[in-house]
């Protein structure tokens, strides 16, 4: 490598220099040959027919038509430009404030420059040549492509749409989400489920008492020693043998029926005026949150304690019921009623959900039981005994000493517990919980036979999910990271 | 074309269709040395191996028809069990040569898929089974009820347009395989299990007590079910739809497995042309002459793969039928060699 100039002379004065040019020249020279093989080889020798691709792709954006905006050979185009043109510059601004070596050859900065643009342009030509060949083979088979059938009628039954409004008529694009938000409800609905279950059985492992830690030692391996798939057929298979039949639904009392069908729980109807309960329970939450800011502050100045819990718990619980009681009681329930076909009425929660849930949260449990076993056993034995020399009852050292030093050890682990979960839940496609790989990559695939688009969606869907659960918990490591001082 | 196959927006993706449009399979498949067939997971009848993994039904039958027309031998074929969902893929990306697995020939099958059904050999439509203690005589008293099917069929489909069109409510339960669908009727998650009606019957063997189910009357769709051929090799796609015809124009003509020896010594023309005795049929399709002799020879005509698959001295106990011969009443009409 040529050495730095110690006084770093402004890239105005080296306009004599002569690389910029071969530099330039060679840029340019790179974009032409590959536009020009482009247009060759895939325009039937339409030389602005790469121009004009890219250029589809703006008007394709800004007119909602997606079919030309999305055309791939285009946007491998763009990219590969960009690159190239990223590069020159960065050359601009590295090698080239360098002092030049007097000669091509010895040039380490001009021949770095030469040979990562050749590198730029073999990737860049593989992409299209791979891309290429796929757009013409299909073409050539007679298979439709595009991304026009999200439009089109998808014409079959969905069973659980909790979120979104679905009837046989609604589009493809439509089971798209449908199928997107059953996989956040039973992900979300699992991670927060297999972290409490989880952190339980983590702390019963450390148990004093012998067969409470024993329990949960064999607890995690069984659980974590037996695929999920087989957990996913056992806990769907043989619940459902032990369920009642659909016509003599299993009575719960206030909390609704059970039966094979699922779970029949009493459907809240709210009445005239509820809406100052949501209100209030709002209100309820922010003033528990200043409560505890306000408590927290009174305690590092005076050393006052304050009952903070309680207080919250009475905010968050004692308001919204005081809204209910001073609207005039709005709130009715709907409750299930037995008939031949299962029970009418009320709100279902079907078991293909409830076995999955289950499935995923007691397996994943048992790696979340084992992540904070080993972060509470990563927190010194000393600070144990600190606290309790400090007088701190053993739940309070928990929860004040070794639980907050514990989470710095237990959160990264904790993130790809998170994506398994996540991903596990594709799973689903074997019992019929109609997920985003069950109804979309699956009967959607099979209706419009369009594989490489629908897998694509599916594949950006899971990688857009695992990115944002990535990056919540990359966040909240740096908040719970140690602060030195 | 060239714009519109451009602007033909597809992901970048690897996947493995290079190659896979124009090839001659009959080379490939001679090259080979046998056939690849693609056949579902289990269904008795159409296509189910036995404890020995041995590979019987009707679906194939007509693979070992295509094995013994090209290679003189119906051993020849390597059988892919499919679920309904990868079925297509498997043809599309040349798994598989030729796919004989209950499927139904219907139109966006036909023109969006980038196959071509080669003919019908088993003409099917889609009914309802229920338990007996559920006291339901009609579908169209089923309002309420739960539906267990396979996903990425037409069963899924037609169920769909048929409550809709008798404003029915109904909640349908979509499993991947079969045995599952089978697993979660039996446990009584549903109270209905739909398919075609040969399906019907053919699980019902697989229930706990088939004796407490019972098939409704109603048949709610034509389900053609045939063999399908990738799109653009259309001599591949001939061999596959004479093999069909040969078995039925065989069954016409009272060539069977059985007087096999004799016929072959017939005096009668139009047999003398199925047998390859007379003409040279065989090599307009670039196989021997002797390409039907050694289908009817080996596996039969379409009226011995019937009986001893489905017919009604089986388990399953199908009557012939819409599947009889045209000149008998049924739908199966093969065109003449000649």
């Amino acid at each position: 490598m040529a050495d730095l100039p110690l006084t770093g002379a402004p890239a105005s004065a080296r306009a004599d220099d002569p690389r910029r040019s071969l530099v330039i020249a060679f840029a340019v020279l790179c974009v032409v040959a590959f536009y020009a093989s482009a247009a060759i080889c895939f325009y039937g020798s339409d030389l602005f027919g790469p121009i004009r691709a890219v250029g589809n792709i703006f008007t394709g954006l800004f007119s909602g038509r997606w079919g030309t905006a999305f055309n791939p050979m285009a946007w491998i185009t763009v990219l590969f430009t960009l690159g190239i043109v990223m590069r020159t510059v960065s050359w601009f601004g590295f090698e080239g404030q360098q002092s030049y070596a007097g000669n091509f050859f010895n040039d380490s900065g001009l021949r770095n420059f030469f040979f990562e643009m050749l590198l730029l342009g073999v990737l860049g030509w593989l992409f299209w040549f791979i891309v290429g060949n796929a757009v013409n083979n299909l073409a050539a088979a007679g298979i439709a492509s595009g991304f026009d059938f999200l439009r089109r009628p998808a014409g079959f039954g969905i069973n659980f749409s909790p979120f979104i409004n679905y009837q046989e008529v609604s589009s493809y694009g439509t089971v798209y989400f449908v199928g997107l938000g059953n996989t956040l409800l039973v992900a979300i609905s699992g991670i927060i489920l297999a972290t409490m279950i989880g952190f339980m059985i983590g702390i019963a492992r450390l148990s004093h008492n012998w067969v409470i830690s024993r329990l949960a030692y064999v607890y995690v391996e069984v659980m974590r020693n037996i695929p999920l798939l087989l957990w996913i057929f056992v806990w769907y298979f043989s619940v459902l043998r032990l369920l009642p039949g659909k016509a003599d639904p299993l009575d719960l009392g206030p909390f609704g029926l059970l039966n094979i069908a699922g779970f029949y729980a009493p459907l809240p109807i709210w009445g005239e005026g509820a809406a100052i309960i949501p209100i209030a329970l709002l209100v309820g939450i922010v003033g528990a949150i200043f409560l505890g800011r306000w408590a927290s502050a009174r305690q590092m100045a005076t050393g006052q304690q304050f009952p903070v819990f309680w207080a919250s718990l009475g905010l968050i619980v004692g308001l919204p019921l005081i809204a209910y009681l001073a609207a005039g009681m709005p709130l009715t329930f709907e409750m299930p009623t037995p008939s031949r076909f299962g029970p009418r009425g009320g709100a279902r929660v079907p078991p293909e959900f409830l076995g999955l849930l289950v499935a995923l949260v007691t397996y994943t449990a048992s790696y979340i039981a084992e992540i904070v076993r080993a972060g509470i056993l990563a927190v010194n034995k000393g600070q144990t005994e600190a606290s309790h020399a400090l007088g701190l009852r053993q739940g309070q050292a928990l929860r004040l000493v070794i639980v907050p030093q514990a989470m710095r050890v237990i959160i990264p682990p904790m993130t790809n517990q998170y994506l398994n979960l996540t991903k596990n839940s594709s799973l689903a496609v074997a019992i019929a919980y109609p997920e985003l790989v069950s109804v979309f990559a699956g009967t959607v695939l099979n209706q419009t036979g369009q594989a490489v688009e629908i897998l694509l969606m599916t594949m950006l869907t899971y990688l857009t999910l695992s990115i944002l659960v990535s990056l919540f918990m990359n966040w909240f490591n740096a908040k719970m990271a140690l602060v030195e001082r | 074309m060239k714009k519109k196959i451009l602007s033909a927006a597809i992901g970048v993706s690897v996947l493995g269709v290079a190659g896979a449009a124009s090839a001659a399979t009959l080379d490939d498949v001679k090259a080979k040395g046998f056939v690849q067939c693609g056949v579902s997971q289990g269904l008795p009848g159409f296509s189910n191996p036995d404890d020995k993994g041995n590979w019987t039904g009707i679906d194939v039958d007509l693979c070992r028809g295509i094995a013994a027309a090209i290679f003189g031998d119906d051993t020849k074929v390597k059988y892919v069990p499919l679920s309904a969902k990868e079925r297509f893929t498997a043809l599309q990306s040349g798994e598989i040569d030729v796919l004989s697995r209950n499927t139904t020939w219907t139109m966006s099958r036909d023109t969006q898929l980038g196959l071509n059904f080669a003919g019908v050999n088993y003409y099917d439509g889609q009914g309802f089974m229920v338990r007996k203690d559920l006291g339901v005589k009609s579908a169209l008293e089923l309002s309420g009820a739960s539906v267990c099917t396979n996903t990425g069929t037409t069963t899924e489909l037609n169920v769909a347009d048929y409550f809709r069109a008798n404003k029915l409510e109904y909640e349908i339960v979509a499993f991947e395989k079969a045995d599952e669908v089978v697993a979660a009727y039996d446990a009584g998650r549903c109270d209905v299990y739909t398919t075609d009606q040969s399906g019907l019957y053919a699980q019902r063997l697989k229930l706990t007590n088939p004796g407490d189910h019972m098939v409704l009357p109603e048949v709610i769709s034509k389900e053609p079910l045939g063999p399908a051929v990738r799109q653009g090799d259309d001599q591949w796609f001939n061999i596959v739809k004479w093999t069909h015809f040969a078995m039925v124009d065989a069954e016409e003509l009272g060539v069977s497995k059985a007087n096999f020896g004799e016929m072959m010594n017939s005096d009668n023309p139009e047999v003398k042309r199925l047998l390859g005795t007379e003409g040279e049929f065989g090599a307009a399709l670039g196989l021997g002459n002797d390409w039907a002799a050694n289908i009817v020879k080996l596996v039969g005509n379409y009226a011995e793969v019937f009986n001893a698959n489905v017919g009604p001295d089986t388990d399953l106990a199908i009557a012939r039928g819409t599947n009889d011969l045209w000149s008998r009443g049924g739908l199966q009409y093969a065109p003449p060699i000649r």
